[in-house]
């Protein structure tokens, strides 16, 4: 299986503080990794050293095949995120938004239009296509930003916190999108706080304090842990936390 | 009363502890009143001026010195043409020039007669103005000490005194001005910020379902506010009394009561704008448009309202700054007592009031 | 190139859809303008005189009639005594006392001089200084009418010689202050809306976490910049154009210089003024900060910006701070192209310091603007 995230050692200080402690991973092609820890456990900090957000203080980490330190734009170009808060331009409508992103990603004018066609098709938007982004409820709203992130055909799209806030059955439609990605070989990379969803992921890590303190398919960390549920192992692992909050 | 004290100390911490807007709010006062002070003047200083002089005699050399020895002017250039003064008037070198025809000395020792000729840069007229009116003195004095005739008779000689500001300094303008522009902001701008963040916070209804009585949680919020602006008012009569040297010829205790009074009335002001706003930014820019830019511009501040279209003047009727512009001018200035200010304190007190009564209402409805 | 005119887009829509601001960048200028044009005025006129005349002659009469006829006084009072005229100077009801003393007429035709005296309130130094110049102008030529009139009656005098001044005032003959006003106050305010309107703008991609997104993309920093650039860039221009518009229709300010000189000036300022304000957004976290760093520099710079006050009345340390003040070398060029018709030569200097401030701030938010931490 071909690799596309590498970390070896990965840190990232604040003066005193290290978020993110030492961290080392692989994530292969097609893979839906779950990143999972309580708050202020280091996630997002790690998320944002991989998509280029933020510089590492130290250790190894590639995104892609291109090197966090020396290639951080071109890491940009074959990625796709979501972060936690919406984050597309409400005072534009769905089809503007999808201009500007698509634009900005390079695809051309053809390409925008047939994809955004398809993709208004395909999650049902035809009657707002034209309204503010603003004026869609949140289950709409994620699902738009989720689709936003992969318009451009990345090879990996960073999830941080999807699904924070919506009903059950959007999140159920919305880790059918996920699925339908990793089908098509898109590699997902995704922070959660719901542990039922931690079970759809094919492997995860659970960070404790900056650190990764299990890492393997949800039913080897059970095993493991020897508890019945993923609740039960996260309340184990994260229990003896220092800086949750 | 316990809970009310309680209430102030909470305020009080709160405003202790934003270090950046106390920065500013006690910055910002100093540094204005520096500007004001040193930079922002309309004090004449030596204007450049050309001279074309056809003449190059004798006379006409000594025109030039003695315009010079004034210390109104320096000389920059010698033109030869009037087309080099027009550049140089459209470079912004020379405010002024003073043409001195060709047979000057001939004009004036036997034609009895000469003229010279002075253009100006009208595109500044206050200084057009100042400058023609200088060098009309000069030419004139030149006249009479060439002429060496006896001095005409039938002179009137003007006895003219500056009162209240004998140096015409500007400062004596500006530090009144920027004591309400600041009190303005301390006051009305701070108390409208604080009580819409309160509301946007959604502290505000934690604080509405205490039991103390709104509106005096109303006023517990801006009490420290009182403290705060009325330091600051003593900080910049202090500066401006003892780095700048303008006098208070009146009563101290009068000028600090009066800055007290104009302190409740922005405070009510502010108070207003926040029964009618929900929000910081909004409660911010109705500040800046409805406050400080009707303060900087409509009150006397910077220009005098007497100047300005009936209509202006009019608005400026409404604007508590300009009478509190009026009572610090008086007191400070001209050592005026209470019986000569009672009308301008009278209007401000019942603006306080209204804004109080108006703001009331407003809360009242709010609540309901 | 196609990313930075898809940032503009987003921008100019952004900008038009927000019904707050639509206003805020047409209107509202104008009506600035128009009304910040009449009540900033230092234009001295109207100056409220008392009288105390205790001559009560043919000539008290005819000066105080020159005096009114000047078009700078209006009599307000004819005070009975000094104090009286004292306290209305002091209550602030008249400006300036001319007292007449007994004896003015007579001592004018026998002893040959006469006193008058002036009480001018010069709390503001300009106007004080002006009425007080006014004043002396006027009664200088009742001085004059009343030679002429007089000496004949009294035998000629031996010729002197006298020495006259022919002034003419240039550009602006009839000392309109309005007209030195309007194209100063229209540089200030379209230097301000720009500096407001970027100063908030990262800020609030910052605020509501929009630029994110735009930092996870692969958009290169110089795009950014630019792209955030222009648009404010077109609003600058076409407020200039508008106000040019008003300016000419309401106030008939003259325009004899190049407009073309005129905009292409404000194109540098503005990109002077823009790296300013993105500088400004790049470094605040709030939009709240913003505004408050903005308006501290935005007083600063118009206070000092010679639009209110002559630069060259500033002391010398004072008017090196001028320098890097983009308000002050746009309102110096506005009124010396418009009014006077300076050229580009005339200008080099503006252009030049203007410049390297454009160079200097555009890489400073160049380089502040970070997409990685």
């Amino acid at each position: 299986m071909q690799t596309l995230i590498t970390t070896h050692n990965l840190t990232k200080r604040f003066g005193d503080f290290t978020a993110v402690d030492a961290i080392s991973f692989e994530v292969g092609k097609g893979e839906i990794f779950g990143f999972l820890g309580a708050n202020g456990a280091g996630k997002t900090t790690a998320m944002r050293m991989l998509t280029g957000l933020s510089h590492p203080t130290s250790g190894e980490a590639s995104v892609a095949g291109f090197d966090v330190y020396r290639q951080p734009e071109m890491i940009k170009r074959h990625i796709g995120y979501m972060s936690q808060k919406f984050s597309l331009y409400e005072d534009l409508t769905i089809l503007e938004n999808l201009r500007f992103f698509g634009g900005v990603y390079g695809l051309s004018r053809r390409q925008i239009k047939e994809k955004s066609a398809a993709l208004v098709e395909q999650l049902g938007l035809e009657e707002v296509a034209k309204k503010l982004t603003g004026s869609l409820p949140l289950g709409w709203k994620q699902k738009l930003a989720f689709s936003l992130a992969l318009f451009h055909d990345p090879q990996i799209v960073f999830l941080d916190e999807p699904t924070g806030g919506v009903d059950p059955i959007t999140r159920r439609q919305f880790w059918e999108m996920i699925y339908a990605a990793a089908d098509r070989g898109v590699t997902v990379f995704v922070t959660t706080h719901y542990m039922d969803e931690a079970e759809y992921c094919d492997r995860i890590s659970i960070m404790v304090d900056g650190k990764i303190a299990a890492l393997d398919s949800p039913a080897g960390i059970k095993t493991k842990l020897g508890v019945q549920s993923m609740n039960d192992a996260f309340y184990q692992l994260a229990r003896g936390a220092q800086r949750s909050e | 009363m316990k809970p009310f004290l309680a209430f102030v100390k909470k305020e009080i911490y709160h405003i202790l502890r934003d270090r950046r807007t106390l920065l500013i709010l006690f910055g910002m006062p100093i540094i204005q009143v520096l500007i004001f002070g040193y930079a922002v003047t309309n004090e004449f200083r030596g204007a450049s001026i050309a001279v074309l002089d056809q003449a190059q005699d004798e006379l006409s050399t000594d025109l030039q010195r003695h315009l010079v020895a004034s210390g109104h002017f320096a000389i920059i250039e010698q033109v030869d043409n009037v087309s080099d003064i027009e550049s140089a008037f459209q470079k912004g070198k020379i405010k002024m020039a003073v043409v001195i025809p060709p047979d000057f000395s001939q004009d004036f020792y036997h034609r009895k007669k000469a003229v010279v000729q002075v253009l100006s840069d009208g595109s500044d007229p206050n200084t057009a103005s100042t400058l023609l009116n200088y060098v009309t003195n000069m030419v004139n004095q030149f006249q009479v000490r060439k002429s060496q005739a006896p001095p005409l008779p039938l002179q009137i000689n003007i006895e003219s005194r500056l009162v209240y500001n004998p140096e015409l300094k500007s400062v004596y303008m500006f530090v009144p001005g920027v004591t309400a522009l600041i009190l303005m902001l301390v006051s009305a701008m701070m108390t409208a910020l604080t009580l819409a963040k309160e509301k946007e916070l959604g502290t505000m209804e934690l604080l509405l379902v205490s039991p103390l009585h709104p509106f005096l949680i109303i006023v517990g919020k801006v009490t420290p506010y009182v403290f705060l602006a009325l330091i600051n008012a003593i900080f910049i009569l202090a500066l401006g009394v003892f780095v700048f040297g303008v006098p208070i010829k009146g009563s101290l205790l009068l000028l600090l009561g009066l800055c007290l009074l104009f302190i409740l009335t922005a405070l009510a002001l502010g108070i207003l704008i926040s029964t009618k706003t929900d929000t910081q930014q909004a409660a911010m820019l109705t500040s800046l448009m409805m406050l400080m830019m009707p303060t900087m511009l409509l009150s006397g501040f910077i220009f005098p309202v007497e100047s300005m279209p009936r209509l202006l003047q009019w608005i400026s009727t409404i604007i508590p700054a300009k009478y509190f512009i009026i009572l610090l001018k008086d007191v400070m200035l001209k050592g005026s007592g209470i019986e000569l200010i009672l009308w301008e304190v009278m209007v401000l007190g019942i603006m306080t009031l209204f804004f109080l009564v108006v703001s009331l209402k407003n809360f009242k409805i709010r609540l309901a | 190139m196609r990313t930075i005119l898809l940032i503009i887009q987003k921008e100019l829509l952004q900008v038009f859809r927000n019904k707050a601001m639509l206003p805020l960048l047409t209107v509202i200028p104008v009506v600035q303008l128009i009304l910040l044009s009449f009540a900033a005025s230092n234009e001295v006129k109207d100056i409220a005189l008392s009288v105390v005349d205790h001559d009560h002659s043919s000539y008290s009469r005819l000066l105080l009639q020159k005096m009114t006829a000047s078009g700078y006084f209006k009599l307000q009072q004819y005070a009975d005594h000094h104090d009286q005229a004292e306290r209305s100077l002091q209550t602030d009801e008249v400006d300036m006392v001319l007292e007449i003393p007994n004896g003015f007429e007579r001592d004018l035709l026998r002893q040959k001089t006469a006193d008058l005296q002036l009480l001018v309130n010069a709390i503001n130094g300009s106007k004080g200084g002006l009425a007080g110049a006014y004043a002396a102008q006027v009664i200088q030529n009742f001085n004059q009418e009343i030679i002429a009139d007089v000496v004949p009656m009294i035998g000629t005098l031996p010729a002197t010689p006298r020495l006259d001044i022919q002034y003419s005032n240039w550009y602006n003959p009839t000392l309109d202050y309005k007209t030195f006003m309007v194209p100063g106050i229209l540089g200030t305010l379209v230097t301000i809306i720009v500096m407001i309107l970027t100063a908030m703008n990262i800020v609030r991609e910052k605020e509501i976490g929009t630029i994110e997104q735009l930092n996870v993309t692969p958009i290169k920093k110089y795009q950014f910049i630019l792209g955030k650039l222009l648009p404010f860039l077109f609003i600058g221009l076409f407020d200039l154009a508008i106000g040019l518009v008003a300016g000419k229709l309401i106030f008939d300010i003259p325009m004899v210089g190049s407009l073309g000189l005129v905009f292409a000036f404000c194109v540098v300022n503005l990109i002077v003024v823009l790296g300013i304000g993105l500088l400004i957004s790049t470094m605040a976290d709030t939009q709240q900060q913003a505004m408050f760093v903005a308006w501290f520099f935005m007083m600063i710079f118009i206070l000092m910006s010679g639009l209110f006050t002559p630069i060259e009345s500033m002391p010398k340390w004072a008017q090196y701070f001028t320098y890097p003040n983009p308000i002050a070398h746009f309102v110096e060029v506005m009124r010396r192209v418009l009014l006077k018709g300076s050229t580009f030569a005339d200008i080099q200097w503006q252009f030049a310091v203007m410049t390297v401030l454009a160079i200097t701030f555009s890489s400073l938010a160049m380089l502040t603007y970070r997409k990685t931490t």
